[in-house]
């Protein structure tokens, strides 16, 4: 419904004991660029706050960012908290260090894409616009 | 359908609230009619306004205010505002970052908004999410501006108490003496105190402000603090709780409130009316017109605007900005609107 005058809005978070944000700088600029309201919430966040603040924010997406190696723990953690919370429209997507053998059991467990290191943001702002087109 | 969302959102289903807000902040014409029975809820929470320039420590003295209001038992909503781009019209909105640790705290709830192209610190929003969170039954409302510069005053019209903060190496003592932002706080906020400089602000602020005249029994304090080291943060809240009883005590409670109602209805009239306008000018030939006729130097300004003004009044409303989305705001649940002849003023 009147999806042209929707503003996307996409909270951008790391979750975890990882301080390397560059990345998730680049993401929120590049979406930002691409005239989307990002929400930013900073490093070292539980999985529990990432959560809370995507329902209070009522965003479109949740992006995650890892570089420290604990992906599949807290990217799953923060889909299932966003579940128990009713926020079933909110759709995750990830980025970081995560090997490939890593991608398919986070795709199954809600993770809905993984743009690794050297993806264009381009790309990923395109993805978010087409996955943002029910909305 | 809207009583449903209406009975979550006051029984305290911050999902519903957050979803709702996101409807307002997108202006859907459904989410208008749940906004009215919220509104009739609305009315008792005491908001705070927090305005001054970029870097100020304006979201690391809110996080502060929600810890003291959370120990002293008060249930706290947050609305942060930050700038959107008039390139992209995206947002970066950070004010969140300072404040995250309150987000597992099912007694706060922090929203961040972009201006939109809202000027003065303020998005046009701002007013519908503060009516939310305080049909929730948040006792305290923070509002969070934008940074401005030295004329985002609107914050006043918004807030029953007005934060102005300042911090040190942002200019000599004439720019305390300016007009606008400095004329607008119950209280001023020298931040970063454990800075050399701040002293040097402190003093040139208190001579600026030297004279005033109390306002509703009030005169503006200036407060020390150093909010990232949580120095003065005490006293700042004792003095937000302090200004509220004085309100409260000379009867200027009602007064603001009644001033905030004002603002918010009157941004509202002023939104609907240049949507109107611009959408006549941009239909209209006529506009094109006096565009022409004005650079050929045939008419003034004034006697321009002043013809076009009477003619775009005496046309029938509802305004077509309106009629587009589905009922103008200030309507009941879009009822038809009786066609009007004749020239009609406002």
């Amino acid at each position: 419904m009147n999806s042209k005058k929707r503003k996307i809005r996409v909270l951008i978070a790391k979750p975890g004991l990882d301080g390397h944000d560059r990345g998730a700088k680049v993401v929120v600029r590049a979406l930002r660029d691409a005239g989307m309201e990002v929400i930013y919430t900073g490093i070292r966040q539980t999985p529990e706050a990432i959560a809370g603040a995507a329902v209070q924010e009522g965003v479109d997406f949740v992006g995650l960012s890892c570089l420290s190696g604990a992906h599949n723990h807290l990217f799953t953690k923060v889909v299932k908290l966003l579940r128990a919370k009713g926020a079933r429209g909110v759709t995750v997507f990830a980025g970081g260090i995560i090997p490939a053998s890593d991608i398919p059991g986070l795709k199954k467990a809600g993770v809905k894409a993984i743009f690794p290191p050297g993806t264009p943001t381009r790309d990923i702002a395109q993805w978010l616009r087409a996955a943002a087109k029910h909305l | 359908m809207n009583s449903l969302i209406v009975r979550r959102i006051l029984r305290g289903d911050v999902g519903a609230a957050a979803r709702l807000m996101r409807d307002l902040d997108d202006e859907l014409p459904s989410a208008r009619s749940a906004l009215k029975e919220l509104y009739a809820r609305a009315g008792r929470a005491h908001v705070v306004g927090i305005t001054g320039s970029p870097g100020a420590g304006k979201s690391t003295l809110a996080d502060k205010l929600v810890e003291a209001a959370r120990k002293g038992g008060k249930s706290v909503g947050v609305v942060a505002v930050d700038p959107t781009s008039p390139f992209s019209g995206g947002a970066v909105l950070g004010d969140r970052i300072r404040m995250q640790r309150h987000t597992a705290d099912p007694g706060v709830f922090i929203r961040s908004l972009a201006a939109r192209g809202s000027l003065g610190g303020l998005s046009r929003s701002v007013f519908d999410t503060v009516t939310v969170l305080d049909a929730m039954g948040k006792d305290l409302i923070i509002l969070e501006t934008a940074g401005v510069g030295q004329d985002g005053v609107k914050v006043a019209g918004a807030a029953h108490t007005v934060l102005v903060v300042l911090s040190p190496g942002q200019g000599d003592d004439i720019q305390a003496l300016k007009a606008g932002i400095l004329e607008i706080g119950d209280i001023y906020v020298v931040n970063k105190c454990d800075r050399k400089d701040s002293e040097q602000l402190t003093r040139s602020l208190g001579l600026a402000l030297e004279g005033t005249s109390p306002r509703d029994g009030w005169t503006p304090p200036i407060i020390k603090t150093a909010a990232v080291l949580g120095r003065g943060t005490r006293e700042l809240v004792d003095v937000i709780n302090e200004h509220r009883s004085t309100l409260v005590r000379a009867g200027a409670w009602e007064r603001r409130s009644l001033n905030m109602a004002r603002t918010a209805f009157m941004e509202l009239l002023e939104t609907g009316l240049r949507g109107f306008i611009n959408e006549e000018c941009e239909r209209g030939k006529d506009c094109r017109k006096i565009f022409g006729d004005l650079a050929a130097r045939k008419t003034d300004p004034y006697s321009a605007a002043k013809t076009t003004l009477r003619k775009l009044l005496s046309k029938s409303p509802p305004p077509p900005s309106f009629k587009k989305r589905g009922c103008p705001p200030f309507s009941k649940a879009c009822p038809p609107v009786p066609r009007r002849r004749g020239r009609r003023g406002i």
